[in-house]
């Protein structure tokens, strides 16, 4: 559906985007996730043609977008972009969600039922003749939704639609989001900073850093497999060890860190040095006493808490095991097992929980 | 002090009484300065719009000088006027001097710097979110240049309002290109300096405030009419 081909942007000596490469499919949700300022923002600028690229190509859709205005015009005018802070014309809801109309030169009758369904689309039928600019930050955002949406647009662009909103109005958001990739099938392309809802929305993730495509994958890929420390870090990844490769049976190794022995799933070759990846929440805790309760997980380390943070519903627990594990519980598990700092337990993690790659430090 | 209360009173009974010469000099103070009000805002409005929304090299130069020109005396505008509409002057041909139409053009070109000024600084306080959300929205250059000016137009409105005060309560142009022709050029302001030359002090107060009391009524009535019309 959309092609980038090396592009690269830059404002005055900055580069900004760094030989971006990146196939959108037809009706998927792509999500962009990256810290603030990697240039999530300017990718789907470019998209959308609000800005042109400093060297290499944007193809829509078997075009290829050039210089030429009516060119872009006709191309801009098959997308639909919701922007981070909502920008409201100062009239009202109504004729603000027909503005991409009028500008298409629709006429006057369809463009009155056309906006009374794109307010239901996004839950707001009766705001038709409300001020835009009195509304809420989440009512902004569904009107600015219904107002891209009410040209029917083949692709969708949102910039960090929820950045700015509370959860009840952010969860309103992506239902909307996700209802019309399911429903209308419009092609979606996303932003965001916040990983759960990168991991909710998307059927595919870019991860940007620094201006570069760090990595595209499915979540699934991106949340276990990531490639590199930067990325794991950034995707909720907290432990991550450095170890030697000491067997490898037909892909179940065991690799040595600092004081500890995993057992992981990797075709990494004995003596290679390795870097672990292990997400907090695959990390469970067992107390001693418990006795030897049968389990599948591979690893089962004894080692000391050295640090409880609480962590909204959840609790994120530091391990000393000779190297240090962090685990995410749940506040009520962290209770029962009455765990306080300097307790001893035993960790578990499944050996296909561990994510291996070679240390390249 | 009982010059102003007098001037209340007279206003009051050259209202009431319908005073026949003070109605024509009224009428026309308000025909002349709507009229150049209306010229001066019908060029400025697209003017100002172009500036705004084009790059060029000395474009900061060409504001700053708008800006200047904000403080040009009336007199100074008048002297300028009157030449190009005397006889000898390249638009004496048209033979305006000393006629409402030359005024209105002398007050036109007084007020022109003002309203173009407001204009493009109206135009500058339109957020650039506001700027990218049209253009995504599909709008050609064209018009997204006009949403924009909607955008903008209560401030733009702000503008017009003050060129025509500017326009309706100013001397120096309306004596030197009209020259105060009882019956045919003779404004509120030139008749408030007649009055007061001759002493007739409550006379010029009475003048005051009927000018002010037009000015209020123009002033209410554009923003009935901008509320009426754009929501």
């Amino acid at each position: 559906m959309i092609g980038i081909e090396a592009v690269t942007k830059k404002f005055g000596d900055s580069e900004i985007l760094k030989k971006i490469d990146l196939t959108i499919q037809k009706g998927e949700i792509f999500t962009l996730i990256g810290p603030s300022g990697s240039g999530k923002t300017t990718l789907l600028r470019l998209i959308n043609l609000l800005d042109t690229p400093t060297t290499g190509k944007i193809v829509f859709d078997g075009t290829d977008i050039t210089d030429d205005e009516k060119v872009r015009l006709s191309v801009r005018r098959r997308m639909g972009m919701v922007f981070q802070k909502p920008a409201m014309l100062n009239t009202t809801v109504a004729e603000n969600v027909a503005s991409g109309l009028k500008f298409r030169g629709v006429e006057k009758s369809p463009i009155e039922s056309r906006v009374q369904s794109a307010l239901d689309l996004v839950g707001l039928p009766d705001f038709s003749e409300r001020k835009a600019n009195t509304l809420s930050g989440g009512e902004m955002q569904r009107v600015s939704i219904a107002r891209a949406m009410v040209t029917e647009p083949e692709v969708l662009l949102l910039d960090e639609p929820t950045a700015n909103l509370d959860p009840v109005s952010s969860e309103i958001i992506e239902n909307l989001i996700l209802r019309i990739n399911r429903e209308l099938h419009t092609t979606v392309i996303l932003s965001t900073h916040d990983m759960i809802q990168g991991q909710r929305l998307a059927d595919r993730m870019g991860v940007i850093m620094d201006g570069r495509m760090a990595q595209v994958g499915t979540t699934n890929d991106i949340f276990y497999q990531p490639f590199g420390k930067d990325i794991a870090r950034f995707v909720g990844i907290e432990t991550n060890l450095k170890g030697v490769v000491k067997t490898n049976d037909r892909g179940h190794a065991e690799i040595e860190t600092g004081g500890a022995i995993f057992e992981a799933i990797t075709s990494m070759l004995p003596g290679q040095r390795v870097a672990l990846y292990i997400r907090p929440e695959e990390v469970t805790l067992m107390l001693p006493e418990s006795g030897s309760k049968k389990t599948s997980a591979r690893n089962q380390l004894f080692g000391t808490i050295t640090g409880i943070v609480p962590f909204g519903p959840f609790i994120r627990i530091t391990v000393d095991c000779g190297s240090p594990l962090t685990a995410l519980i749940t506040r009520r598990s962290s209770d029962e097992l009455g765990l306080t700092v300097g307790m001893t337990v035993i960790a578990g993690v499944k050996a296909t929980a561990i994510h291996v790659l070679p240390d390249t430090s | 002090m009982n010059e102003i209360v007098e001037g209340f009173s007279q206003a009051g009974s050259l209202i009431v009484t319908l005073n026949p010469d003070l109605l024509q000099i009224a009428a026309l103070s308000l025909y002349v300065s709507l009229c150049a009000t209306i010229l001066a805002a019908a060029i400025t409005i697209p003017l100002g719009g172009f500036i705004h929304f084009h790059e060029f090299r000395g474009k900061q130069a060409l504001i700053t000088l708008i800006q200047t020109l904000y403080s040009i005396p009336t007199v100074i505008v008048g002297l300028l006027v009157y030449f190009l509409l005397s006889r000898s002057g390249p638009l004496g041909f048209l033979g305006l001097l000393y006629s409402p139409e030359g005024m209105i053009l002398g007050e036109a070109v007084l007020i022109f710097p003002i309203i173009l000024g407001l204009v493009i600084t109206a135009l500058s306080g339109i957020s650039r979110n506001i700027r990218d959300t049209i253009v995504s929205l599909g709008a050609t250059e064209f018009q997204s240049i006009l949403e924009i000016i909607r955008e903008a137009r209560f401030a733009i409105m702000g503008g017009v309002i003050l060129g025509f005060g500017r326009a309706i309560s100013e001397v120096g142009v309306a004596m030197m290109i009209g020259g105060n022709i009882r019956g045919e050029t003779r404004v509120l302001t030139t008749a408030i300096m007649l009055g007061t030359g001759m002493g007739e002090f409550s006379l010029a107060f009475a003048l005051g405030i009927i000018l002010l009391a037009i000015s209020m009524i123009v002033v209410i009535l554009t923003k009935f009419i901008s509320r009426r019309y754009e929501v």
